[in-house]
């Protein structure tokens, strides 16, 4: 995993291509139950928001609090053409990122003037603005009504396919910009601006272009989340909690400034989410349930407290930890 | 011009009321340089344990503050010793890990509520019964008076009185207590504070249980006139920290200010605009602030 840093665009490591076949595989061995390809389909998303978002905060040290609003305004890009003039949301997978990005480019001229916390409020705030003026033109967005669509398949193996490609290549694209000079711009920004300023890089520029990158991606996923789910309203698609928020924990729990961190993170948040939601399957007692999101954010808690870098960032330390426990419990018997 | 009275009535009211949400974040983020993003859901703890006071043994709901300042004093306590402080030394890659904890500390609170309580509305019912017996809430809690045309709810006007009642009291003790002026110089400049020999760890994880038991006097004088759920907490912390940011980060005068704008400015959005808007209004003052007036208003109270 470290030693890839002159690797080409599709040229994978071992380990890079196993994690890849396995995605490739999981669905068919779910092939039984609609809802475990479901929480797949599901993942993949959370994988494309995390890396969107850990390319801004993780890489540039920009923290953005206000994802969901590239998620809501790809979603309406896919959704509203479709409910003014019934053009196929599929669209949405080229409109979605372009006006995300788009209006990336308006929200980075007010909010980058902003650092540390001003930075992470504004963007909040942008959010929860885009939330409610689209919750009220009720003549342009349908309001709180949402926009509902007739999903293309029945079959979510199509689904799960597209949003897997998409992962992949968001992965490979965050890789590739970590290995350039893009990248290396990137991290001097996040590390110190004024350095970075000094050695004559244009943070403004790149500030912006790494928004751009971010706001693209969460774009896309905003537009899937419309042709998959087939129903969005600015609630869902805007929400403060559910989209911003998760999404800045995705990326703590997988490894901050990590390229496999988000995917890591979506992975383990969906599967201790459906973990308890299904009260261990079905196994446990029913009020464990209840508890999905509280064991969610216990954990998320916990990893600020003793894994700053998030389980791919410590996943060293982590390592080291079972090697020394497995030694102890040998040498014990 | 009824209408317009009436607005700025409700609005001066309402806005004292969110001048101590307020004051309690602009503390925090002045002394620990934070953004404490679980203030709303450590409201939400106050307003829970009211109605579970007047629910479940009848106790009058502005009784009550005298039994949450304390309990959420120690909790608040607690999480800033046990969560935030270790952070501090601790190496990470982004700056804001002490954000991200109340972050995952806010949503540990809110599904916490929302396992004990279900995610059911609450508000405080009129009748209580208490060992088979019947009671009444108070009638006052009911009731408004009317000034010539101006109805003003009595709960709101009680809410008013006691934040500034508060406010003053916080004022007091941080001018007059040797507390509370270790408290505004930890603010000003910690490594000058700690070499005049103020334990700056000990006052900031104090400033955080002060800045959390005022957010709960606060959340004990909203229940009467707000409905409760286990979301109701980023309702607030987003209301906390627009005033924060229009008040001036860390300026306690500002902050009162800030808390009036807001409640004005929420109010007549609400009459003039429309109530759908009403929260949207805040927060577009909030981004012009940040933007093209950086400072807000400590710019003008300089404290």
């Amino acid at each position: 995993m470290t030693n890839n840093t002159q690797n080409g665009f599709f040229k994978l490591t071992k380990f890079e291509f196993t994690a890849i076949a396995i995605i490739m595989i999981s669905p068919l061995l779910f092939s039984w139950s609609m809802y475990f390809q479901g929480l797949l389909i599901i993942v993949m998303l959370w994988i494309i928001l995390g890396l969107s978002w850990n390319l801004m905060a993780g890489y540039t040290g920009q923290v953005s609090f206000g994802h969901a609003a590239f998620f809501g305004i790809g979603a309406y890009a896919a959704a509203l053409p479709y409910f003014h003039w019934r053009i196929s949301p599929w669209w949405g997978l080229i409109t979605g990122p372009i006006v995300a990005v788009a209006f990336g480019y308006f929200l980075g001229k007010l909010v980058f003037k902003l650092k540390g916390p001003y930075f992470a409020l504004g963007t909040l705030a942008s959010g929860e603005i885009l939330r409610i003026i689209f919750g009220e033109e009720e003549l342009i967005t349908n309001g709180h009504n949402g926009i509902f669509y007739m999903t293309t398949w029945t079959s979510k193996l199509p689904y799960f396919y597209i949003a897997a490609a998409l992962a992949i290549f968001s992965i490979l694209i965050i890789r590739k910009i970590i290995q350039s000079k893009l990248g290396f711009y990137f991290l001097s920004i996040r590390e110190d601006q004024d350095a970075a300023e000094a050695l004559g890089i244009d943070t403004v520029k790149y500030k912006n272009l790494s928004l751009a990158i971010s706001a693209a991606m969460a774009g896309v996923a905003g537009a899937f989340y419309m042709i998959y789910m087939g129903f969005i309203d600015p609630e869902v698609v805007f929400a403060l909690h559910n989209i911003s928020i998760i999404t800045i924990l995705v990326g703590i729990i997988g490894g901050v400034g990590t390229i496999w961190g988000p995917a890591v993170g979506a992975i383990v948040m969906i599967f201790i989410q459906e973990l308890f939601r299904s009260s261990l399957f079905g196994l446990g007692p029913e009020w464990l349930s209840r508890l999905h999101s509280l064991v969610f954010g216990a954990l998320v808690v916990l990893i600020i407290l003793y894994m700053a870098g998030g389980i791919v960032g410590d996943w060293p330390i982590i390592a080291n930890k079972i090697k020394s426990w497995k030694n102890k419990t040998e040498g014990q018997s | 011009m009824e209408t317009f009275l009436q607005t700025l009535a409700s609005g001066i009211l309402i806005g004292g009321l969110y001048a101590i949400i307020g004051i309690g974040m602009t503390l925090i983020m002045g002394v620990l340089n934070i953004i404490n993003l679980a203030h709303g859901q450590i409201l939400m703890i106050s307003m829970y344990i009211t109605w579970v006071l007047w629910h479940y043994f009848g106790i009058d709901p502005y009784m009550s503050i005298f039994i949450t300042i304390p309990t959420v004093f120690l909790i608040a306590e607690g999480i800033s010793k046990y969560f935030l402080h270790p952070l501090i030394d601790k190496d990470s890659i982004l700056p804001e890990n002490q954000v991200l904890m109340t972050v995952g500390i806010g949503m540990v609170i809110m599904e916490l509520a929302r396992t004990i309580f279900t995610s059911d509305f609450k508000s405080i019912s009129p009748t209580t019964t208490l060992r088979g017996e019947k009671i009444d809430i108070p009638g006052y809690l009911q009731n408004s008076i009317h000034i010539a045309n101006i109805s003003i709810s009595i709960p709101l006007l009680i809410a008013f009185s006691i934040s500034i009642f508060l406010t003053l009291g916080l004022f007091l003790f941080l001018t007059k207590t040797d507390k509370g002026r270790s408290v505004r110089a930890t603010a000003q400049d910690k490594g000058a504070a700690a070499l005049m020999g103020i334990s700056t760890a000990k006052i900031t994880i104090l400033t955080y249980g002060i800045g959390s038991a005022l957010d709960a006097a606060a959340g004990s004088l909203l229940l009467p006139i707000y409905y409760l759920y286990p979301d109701v907490g980023p309702i607030f912390t987003v209301k906390a920290f627009v005033i924060t940011i229009l008040g001036g980060l860390g300026s306690t005068v500002g902050a009162i200010f800030g808390g009036l704008i807001l409640g004005l400015a929420e109010t007549f959005g609400a009459t003039y605009i429309s109530m759908g808007y009403k929260d949207a209004v805040g927060l577009i003052i909030f981004l012009l602030v940040l933007v093209f007036f950086p400072g807000g208003l400590k710019r003008f109270t300089k404290v």
